[in-house]
This record gives structure tokens, C-alpha cells and sequence, in this order.
């Protein structure tokens, strides 16, 4: 009995403590970071960049939440790297309004610098620099103190195991190399934001892979990390959202969940002992749109969520005596979903 | 005060180290010139001039020594308008972006820049002082080593305040270009009239009057003013020449490349504030 006080006692008093604690967080959130919307980290409206006739960037809004991964997906010449160097501040405001980490971009641009890091599209390197003066440089650069700093390199470059080449001049690295140190650099001022514009261009299928972990790693301690890539894989593997834009606008954002289900079109291969009775025997499942026959079994196409429906198939086509040789579901990929949404393929593919 | 630039400037010393041919053909070329230009030159001057008479009470001057002054001119000249090369480079191949969208003020990749040419010129300074030395240059005439001392100190000031006029003009031309070969293309069109139409070779006192007033704004004319004043002292007679120098007249030299590096400066501040990446 008086056991039970205790405990009861004890989560009282936590429940205050996070109580009294998420107040302060509020309130320091409030006056340290003046206007910052609640939990997002970028925020664009109507942003819209020319290059002369060129229209690069046309009328684009969109908003980055605090800690997750966001892409924009689209083929050569969308306007991915443009957005990008507007919002690092490389590339002048000319219309629309961008907040990064609370800061506006026209006013504030040192405070946005300070806030992000950025790993270009292309080489950023000074070939005759080693990895590790290339690390310094770039601490140097944002002031960081001495012993802080030789610590971070260290650190990073384990993080990227590139520890080895620490004196090895950069043009004596692989091209993978580059991009982890690139990316080591990106990350050795604990940016909020991380822009990595392409990050895995031209890399090996493996190191591709190691890449993605790594970002995974890094957004996982809390950065949020703004990514563009002509990947379908890539976005699809490593977003928590994605904004497809093609010709300088966004055609279309969400998880690669919604924008996947959206197209509503999971197929369902079966192959059976008997593919005419079975055929009859779904008949009656209101979510299948069509049904062809073909040498190979059938494909069922799902109007919803086609894993719902694969056990509800299998049941009735057994319960009708017929043996199942083999069932599968194919979902949509983002392949699909960029087709949909802008009625052809990625244009020129892996530019 | 922010030190920033001071990370600019270690990177280029490093790659100014680094590179071998490159420093040691920067150190070797003035020593050259000196070699051979000007043993040549002074063989056939002091031939021309030997019959005109010493004025009394000024030094005479051999041509050696008289264009020695011009060399150290020229050589902090050339230096300092490749100077901004190395960001033409960067723009295309280096770390221009990361400069630009990191915290540190745009103005310090110029400071650091041009600091490290400053620091390129000084080391050349020294070096056609001492080369000269060897071939019979006669600096300092009778100086003691306390005014030696502040001698080279008054030139190598002199260098470095008209050096960073010139760095920083590189250094703003080259923001706005997008190759190396343009600013290549805009140095020879520059080097040739600054260098000609100035007293760096060759007393101005016979030009035609025209281009006597052209010299006279020629930054380059008002640095080796400088350099002779405290290379040879205020007196003394070169080239079929009288040169006398008061102290206004330096002192007017040395505010001229004041005013020109601030010029310069403000002028290569807004390319830099304004530069975006392509
Ligand atoms: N500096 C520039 N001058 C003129 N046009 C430019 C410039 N930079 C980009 N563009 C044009 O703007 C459009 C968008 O280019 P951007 O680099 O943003 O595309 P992207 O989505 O990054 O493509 P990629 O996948 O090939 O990197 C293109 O039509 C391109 O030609
Ligand atoms: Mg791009």
C-alpha cells in the first residue's frame, strides 16, 4: 500500500518536472529564436530566380520541419541547385520571401551562414590542400576555437573513416573520398541545416550506400538535412518528405508513402493451379479495378493499399480449393510516382 | 575586430610554399631582370651619361642603382596584379563557394589576399636588395645601420601601401571575371603603359610634357619616388638627371597611394559584398 503511494507520488512529480520543462524549453525557444515558427527550420514563399530569360526557379513555397529529411526530386535542369544557392545565401533573394533556422534571408544573411552547411553539387576543393588543411581551413572559417576545433576534425574525420588520409593532398583522394570529406566539412560546424546538393552523384552503387548511412547517422543525432537528387531510389530510401519539381516549379509534395499510395495502383501477380476459377473466385473484392489474364498468372490491379488486399485474395482463392503457385505485390516506386506526376520519365537520367 | 582573413592568408602561403616552381620562379625572376636587363642597360646608360657633368652637391648615381629602385617598382607591380588570380581559380576550381557562404565578412578573402601578396612582394623586395648587392648595386650610400634600418622599413612600407592598391584592384577585377585568361588579358594591356610611362627605367624630366602628367599619376612613379628617397637620399643625379626630393614631396607620394589603395579598396569591397556564384 504505502508502495503504491510512492510510485504515485514519483510520477506526479515527474509529470510536473516535464511539465515545468517543456514551459522553458517554450519560452527559450520564444525569446532566443525571434519569429521562428514553431517546428519549421526553412520556410519559402514565392521564390522565384532568373538568369536572365531563364527562368530557373518559378513560384516556389515550401517549409522544411525541424530534424527531418527533405528532398526535392526532379531531373537535370529543374531548379534544384538554383533553390539551393539561394537559400546558402549564394545566390541574391530576387523574389519571394526564404527563412532559414529562424533567420530571415534578406535581412539576416550571417546569421543563416552560421546556421548551415553546405555540400555542393560539384567539387568544392582545393586540390593541393590535405584532408586535414582542408578541415582546418573550413573551422577556421567559422571561428572555431583552436582545441575545439583539431577535437571536431578528429572526430569527423572517424565518422567518415578518412583518418588514414589525413595528410594526403585532396586530389590524391577517390572520388568517394571527396564526398565523405566534403561532407565531414559539411558537418564539422554542427550546422542545423545541412544542404547536400547531390550527394551521391557518380559514387559506386557501395558507396552510394555508406552514404546514405552516414546521412542517415548524421540526421539521426538532429540535423535536418535538405537533399536534392535525380534518385528515385535515393529520395524514396532517405526522405521523411519529398517535393518533386520539374521546370522550376513543385509539382508535388509528401512522404514517399502518400505519394506512392496516391497513385493507388499496387498490382498484384498471382499464379495459380486453375487462373480462370480464380479469376471468378475474387470477383467479388470491391477494391480490385481490373483483372488480366496473361501466360504467367494474373495481375490484379488494387485501387487502395494493395497489402490489405494480398492475404483477403489468398483466402478466397483457397477457399475456392485452388493451390497458389506464387503470390506478389508490386507497389508503385517513385519511377512511377515521377512519371504520374509529371506524364513522362526523368529526363536524361544520371547527367 | 574579426581575424578571419588571417585563415585566407594561411592557406595561400601554403600554396604559395607548396608550389615550388612557382615560388622559385617568383623569387628567381627579379633577381634575372636585375642580371641581365640591367647590366646590360647600365653598361650602355653609364656610356651615354659619363660625359654630363655631376651638378656639385648631389651624389651621382650609377644606372644599376638607379633602376634598381624601378625593379623592386615593377616586381611588386607584376606580383600584385596576379595577385587575385588565385580567387579566379578558386571561382572555378577551388574554395570560392565555401568562402562566400561561410560567416566570415566577404571583405576578408580580399584582406587576406591581398595580404599574402604584400607578403610575397616584401620577400621579392628583399631579395633584389641583396641580389643587387652582389652585382654592385649602391644602396644606402653611406648610411649607418640605424638608417639603413629605417630606410628598408620606409620602402618596404612604401611596397606594401601601393602593393595592396594593386591586390586589391586584382582582386576586384577578378570577382567580376569568370576566367583567368581575362585578367591575364587585362594585366598585359595595364603592365605596359604603368610601366613605360613612369620614372621606374628612366627620368620622367625629358618626356613630353603629356605624358610627364600622365606619369605623375601613375601610382608606380610615386613608389619608386618613395624607394629612391630612402634607397639614395633626398640629393642626388642619375641618368643625365638632378633628382631632389623633399620630404612634402614623399610625403605627398606616399598619400597618393594611400588614397589609391582606399580607392581600391572601397571599390573591390562592393564587388566583393555583391558576388555570387555561377
Ligand atoms: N549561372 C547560370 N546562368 C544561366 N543559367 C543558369 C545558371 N545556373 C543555372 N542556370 C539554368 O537554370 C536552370 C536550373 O538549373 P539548376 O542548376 O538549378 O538545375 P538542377 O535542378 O540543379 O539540375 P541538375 O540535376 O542538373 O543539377 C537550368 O535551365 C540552367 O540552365
Ligand atoms: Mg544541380
Amino acid at each position: 500500500m504505502s508502495n503504491f503511494a510512492i510510485i504515485r507520488i514519483r510520477r506526479g512529480e515527474k509529470k510536473i518536472w516535464t511539465f515545468y520543462m517543456k514551459v522553458l524549453l517554450r519560452a527559450g525557444r520564444r525569446t532566443g529564436r525571434h519569429l521562428m515558427r514553431e517546428d519549421n527550420i526553412i520556410e519559402v514563399r514565392d521564390l522565384e530566380h532568373s538568369f536572365g530569360e531563364i527562368q530557373a526557379v518559378r513560384s516556389v513555397s515550401f517549409s522544411v520541419r525541424k530534424g527531418e529529411i527533405f528532398s526535392f526530386l526532379g531531373p537535370n535542369g529543374a531548379g534544384k541547385s538554383t533553390t539551393i544557392n539561394v537559400l546558402t545565401t549564394l545566390l541574391p533573394i530576387q523574389k519571394g520571401t526564404v527563412r532559414v533556422a529562424g533567420y530571415d534571408l534578406a535581412r539576416e544573411p550571417e546569421r543563416v551562414r552560421e546556421s548551415i552547411g553546405i555540400v555542393f553539387q560539384d567539387e568544392v576543393l582545393d586540390r593541393d590542400l590535405t584532408v586535414w588543411e582542408t578541415m582546418e581551413f573550413h573551422g577556421r572559417l567559422y571561428s572555431i576555437p583552436r582545441d575545439e576545433r583539431r577535437q571536431r576534425i578528429d572526430d569527423m574525420l572517424a565518422v567518415v573513416e578518412l583518418e588514414a588520409k589525413r595528410d594526403v593532398r585532396t586530389k590524391h583522394l577517390s572520388g568517394g573520398m571527396k564526398r565523405r570529406l566534403e561532407i565531414a566539412r559539411g558537418l564539422m560546424t554542427r550546422p542545423e541545416v545541412l544542404f547536400l546538393d547531390e550527394p551521391t552523384q557518380g559514387l559506386d552503387p557501395q558507396t552510394r550506400l555508406r552514404m546514405w548511412d552516414y546521412i542517415r547517422q548524421v540526421n539521426a543525432a538532429g540535423t535536418t538535412i535538405f537533399l536534392t537528387t535525380h534518385y528515385m531510389d535515393e529520395a524514396d530510401m532517405l526522405s521523411d518528405r519529398i517535393s518533386i519539381i520539374d521546370h522550376g516549379r513543385i509539382v508535388v509534395t509528401g512522404t514517399p508513402e502518400e505519394l506512392k499510395d496516391a497513385l493507388g495502383e499496387d498490382v498484384i501477380y498471382l499464379e495459380t493451379v486453375d487462373d480462370a476459377r480464380a479469376e471468378e473466385a475474387i470477383q467479388g473484392i470491391d477494391e480490385i479495378r481490373s483483372i488480366t489474364e496473361s501466360p504467367r498468372g494474373l495481375s490484379i490491379t488494387i485501387s487502395t493499399d494493395g497489402s490489405h488486399c494480398l492475404p483477403r485474395i489468398v483466402e478466397l482463392v483457397r477457399g475456392a480449393g485452388i493451390d497458389i503457385v506464387s503470390a506478389n505485390l508490386k507497389k508503385p516506386t517513385m519511377d512511377d510516382v515521377f512519371v504520374h506526376y509529371t506524364g513522362r520519365e526523368l529526363r536524361d537520367m544520371g547527367g | 575586430m574579426a581575424w578571419e582573413f588571417l585563415t585566407v592568408y594561411w592557406r595561400e602561403m601554403i600554396r604559395f610554399v607548396r608550389f615550388r616552381t612557382q615560388l622559385f620562379s617568383s623569387l628567381l625572376q627579379p633577381a634575372l631582370w636585375m642580371a641581365f636587363f640591367g647590366v646590360a642597360m647600365s653598361a650602355n646608360f653609364n656610356r651615354f651619361t659619363a660625359t654630363i657633368p655631376v651638378p656639385p652637391g648631389t651624389i651621382p648615381v650609377d644606372y644599376l642603382t638607379f633602376m634598381a629602385a624601378g625593379m623592386i617598382a615593377m616586381t611588386s607591380l607584376f606580383t600584385s596584379l596576379f595577385g587575385g588570380m588565385s580567387l579566379l581559380f578558386d571561382k572555378n576550381w577551388g574554395l570560392m563557394r565555401e568562402m562566400l557562404a561561410s560567416p566570415m565578412p566577404r571583405t576578408h578573402i580580399m584582406l587576406g589576399v591581398s595580404l599574402s601578396g604584400i607578403t610575397k612582394s616584401f620577400i621579392q623586395v628583399v631579395i633584389i636588395m641583396a641580389f643587387g648587392l652582389i652585382l654592385g648595386v649602391e644602396f644606402f650610400p653611406g648610411y649607418s645601420p640605424a638608417r639603413i634600418a629605417v630606410s628598408i622599413l620606409g620602402i618596404l612600407t612604401f611596397v606594401g601601401v601601393f602593393s595592396l592598391g594593386f591586390l586589391l584592384f586584382s582582386s576586384n577585377i577578378s570577382m567580376r571575371l569568370e576566367s583567368p585568361e581575362g585578367l591575364q588579358g587585362i594585366i598585359t594591356l595595364l603592365t605596359m603603359p604603368l610601366f613605360f610611362v613612369s620614372n621606374a627605367l628612366y627620368p620622367i624630366q625629358a618626356f613630353p610634357p603629356f605624358l610627364q602628367t600622365l606619369s605623375a599619376y601613375n601610382p608606380l612613379t610615386h613608389l619608386v619616388n618613395g624607394i629612391r628617397y630612402f634607397a639614395l637620399g633626398s640629393e642626388f643625379f642619375a641618368v643625365g638627371a638632378e633628382y631632389s626630393y623633399t620630404p612634402a614631396d614623399i610625403l605627398l607620394s606616399f598619400s597618393y597611394l594611400l588614397v589609391f589603395a582606399a580607392v581600391m579598396y572601397i571599390l573591390a569591397r562592393q564587388a566583393f559584398q555583391r558576388a555570387v556564384v555561377t
